[in-house]
């Protein structure tokens, strides 16, 4: 249908990556609002089980492009698929996550079909049937509203967990329509020769739990601690710029307005200020645990909670404690 | 080789901004204006590419006058060649527009093997002007580039390890290419006194919608498809409870809060 609001799902190797379904949950409340449905897409090789998943979390129809060309992703090879199933079936709106997949692809997609597409949304509404797309801009200090009149499908990638997981049910049930697209081998531009895994495993954008570390605490050591801190929370380490420039931990761990936005539902941060580059990136994680010596630092103003005290006594005495509640 | 680089003049990040409300653009005069920090990463990958495979750059910036201070540090750090764009047509372009733009001059510039961009800029935060430009051009899309392991641009080939979700993945692809680069890849250098007094005697070009070749109907506020309505300043998220106490009670209590929340497994 031609106000259908559409879910791009990404995955690695024919496996739906976790968090991939989570925009069918805002997905239906648009398509509800249009009167329309909610449809997922997918390109791949090998991806009936992910049309089955997109099902149970809502998914009324799943568009897919198969090929061996797929195997593996190619932003090209990809974007090239997805603008032909966009342009040939025109829904309202296409949702991509603003992961890398998701921005290669949307960016990629929007300009092969001649348009632009709004970045990274926190907020979708439907106002006098018009979609409202809102985003941070200078590093979340502002947010814009945008509307695209002119291009269909509205593209926008969207922040992740901006918009809660939509319940599983495995009961669910929908349409699948195979389209064929395929492009030769000889006209694609790049391959992947090899993915190197990093061993410890960062993914910010996707962490419940963050535990992330400043200027203040002082080095390696202090890190050491994050990281202790960290695994028995199950969660990512993240770092200031100041750490970051400094060396004590490489920058894909960065949170901040030249690092990444993260949004975890418990952000610890400790020996860390909160000057407006490093709160950009985390202002909006559900709840802020702030320890620092300094009682007048910035990031007091934005934390649900406040500990005023060295971190190196605090985060140890943290430790211990839930070290005993969690049995561990 | 023939590298372009694509720079971007943006408020300084700890300036005040100012917008043009009903218009939707940013007031960028009296605002401390620095180069974008993701495109200083871009003009030393060009610098450390021309090292090592030799070469001319071409520094591009789509701005107003202003923007010819980046153009001129970029001189000033001895790329070969710099061109503004500039035209009253361009203001409010979007991501594509923008896009469309930096594609029209680099099809002019011509033969061009690589194109070094940053990964986004720190006042649009869009972060997909890259990727757009490559499918403009038709060159390889490289984003998210942490290092740049080998360009061999006899055989029009290129290997990048971009940093992604979980890893790092190695990528070959075909010249020409669009790379946009990520903090880290390297250290960007600072200009020398003599370059400096050399690229200050030097007159910036400017290329505007024609000398491009570009359909004023596509670009600004015209040709934009997405149009900012609305502007604000989130709300205050206000400060919270200060735990107060001995350090055994204040970390009982933040620890059961915290367990309270149910998200530790």
């Amino acid at each position: 249908m031609a106000n259908d609001v559409w879910v791009y799902i990404e995955h690695k190797d024919g496996n739906a990556s976790p968090m991939s379904f989570e925009l069918l949950g805002i997905g239906k409340e648009l398509a509800d609002n249009l009167g329309s449905s909610v449809c997922a897409f997918v390109v791949g090789e090998n991806v009936e089980n992910i049309a089955k998943e997109a099902f149970s979390y809502g998914a009324s129809k799943v568009y897919s492009v198969e090929d061996g060309v797929f195997k593996g992703f190619r932003a090209e090879a990809y974007a090239k698929a997805a603008s032909f199933l966009l342009d040939k079936y025109k829904p309202e709106v296409a949702l991509f996550r603003a992961t890398s997949q998701g921005t290669d692809v949307s960016a990629a997609s929007a300009a092969s079909l001649g348009f632009g597409l709004c970045t990274d949304s926190i907020g979708i509404k439907i106002d006098g049937g018009q979609i409202k797309l809102t985003r941070a801009a200078f590093g979340g200090n502002y947010t814009v509203t945008v509307v695209n009149e002119k291009a269909k499908p509205q593209i926008t990638t969207v922040r992740p967990k901006a918009f809660a997981m939509p319940e599983k049910d495995a009961s669910k049930q929908g349409e699948t329509v195979k389209e064929s697209f395929s492009i030769a081998e000889s006209d694609l531009n790049t391959k992947v020769l090899e993915f190197i895994k990093s061993e410890v495993a960062v993914n910010l954008v996707e962490a419940d739990i963050i535990v992330s570390g400043g200027r203040g605490v002082g080095g390696d050591d202090g890190f050491k601690m994050m990281k202790e801190l960290a695994d028995i929370l199950g969660a990512a380490v993240g770092a200031s710029r100041a750490a970051v420039d400094s060396g004590w931990i490489s920058y894909e761990h960065q949170v901040g307005q030249t690092g990444k936005t993260v949004k975890p539902k418990i952000y610890i941060a400790c020996g860390i200020s909160g000057a407006i580059q490093h709160l950009a990136g985390m202002r909006t994680s559900d709840c802020i645990v702030a320890i620092n010596k300094d009682p007048d630092a910035p990031i007091f103003k934005n934390a649900s909670y406040g500990i005023v005290g060295d971190y190196k006594q605090v985060v140890p005495k943290i430790i211990e404690k839930f070290k005993t509640k969690l049995n561990k | 080789m023939k590298i372009v680089t694509c720079i971007k003049q943006v408020p300084d990040t700890e300036a005040e901004i100012k917008w043009d409300i009903p218009k939707g653009t940013l007031k960028r005069d009296g605002m401390d204006p620095i180069i974008n920090p993701f495109d200083e990463f871009a003009l030393e990958e060009a610098l450390l590419t021309r090292e090592n495979f030799d070469g001319d750059i071409i520094a591009i910036s789509m701005g107003p006058e202003k923007a010819s201070d980046v153009l001129r540090n970029a001189l000033a750090l001895t790329v070969n060649e710099v061109h503004r764009l500039t035209d009253d047509a361009f203001a409010g372009s979007d991501t594509y527009a923008t896009a469309y733009i930096l594609a029209a001059a680099i099809k002019k510039i011509g033969d061009v093997d690589v194109v070094f961009c940053g990964k986004q800029s720190t006042d649009g935060n869009t972060g997909v002007v890259g990727a757009e430009l490559a499918s403009i051009l038709g060159f390889s899309q490289l984003t998210y580039v942490s290092k740049v392991r080998q360009i061999d641009a006899a055989n029009k080939k290129i290997v990048v390890e971009r940093s992604i979700e979980g890893g790092i993945e190695v990528i070959e692809a075909k010249l020409p290419a669009v790379v946009s680069v990520i903090k880290g890849i390297n250290e960007p250098r600072l200009p020398n006194l003599m370059g400096i007094r050399k690229a200050a005697k030097i007159e910036i070009p400017a290329w505007n919608a024609d000398d491009l070749g570009i359909d004023k109907a596509k670009v600004g506020h015209e040709g934009a498809s997405t149009k900012v309505v609305e502007i604000a300043v989130p709300p205050p998220r206000g400060a919270g409870e200060i735990l107060k106490g001995e350090l055994e009670d204040i970390a009982n209590i933040v620890t059961d809060k915290l367990i309270d929340l149910k998200v530790i497994k």
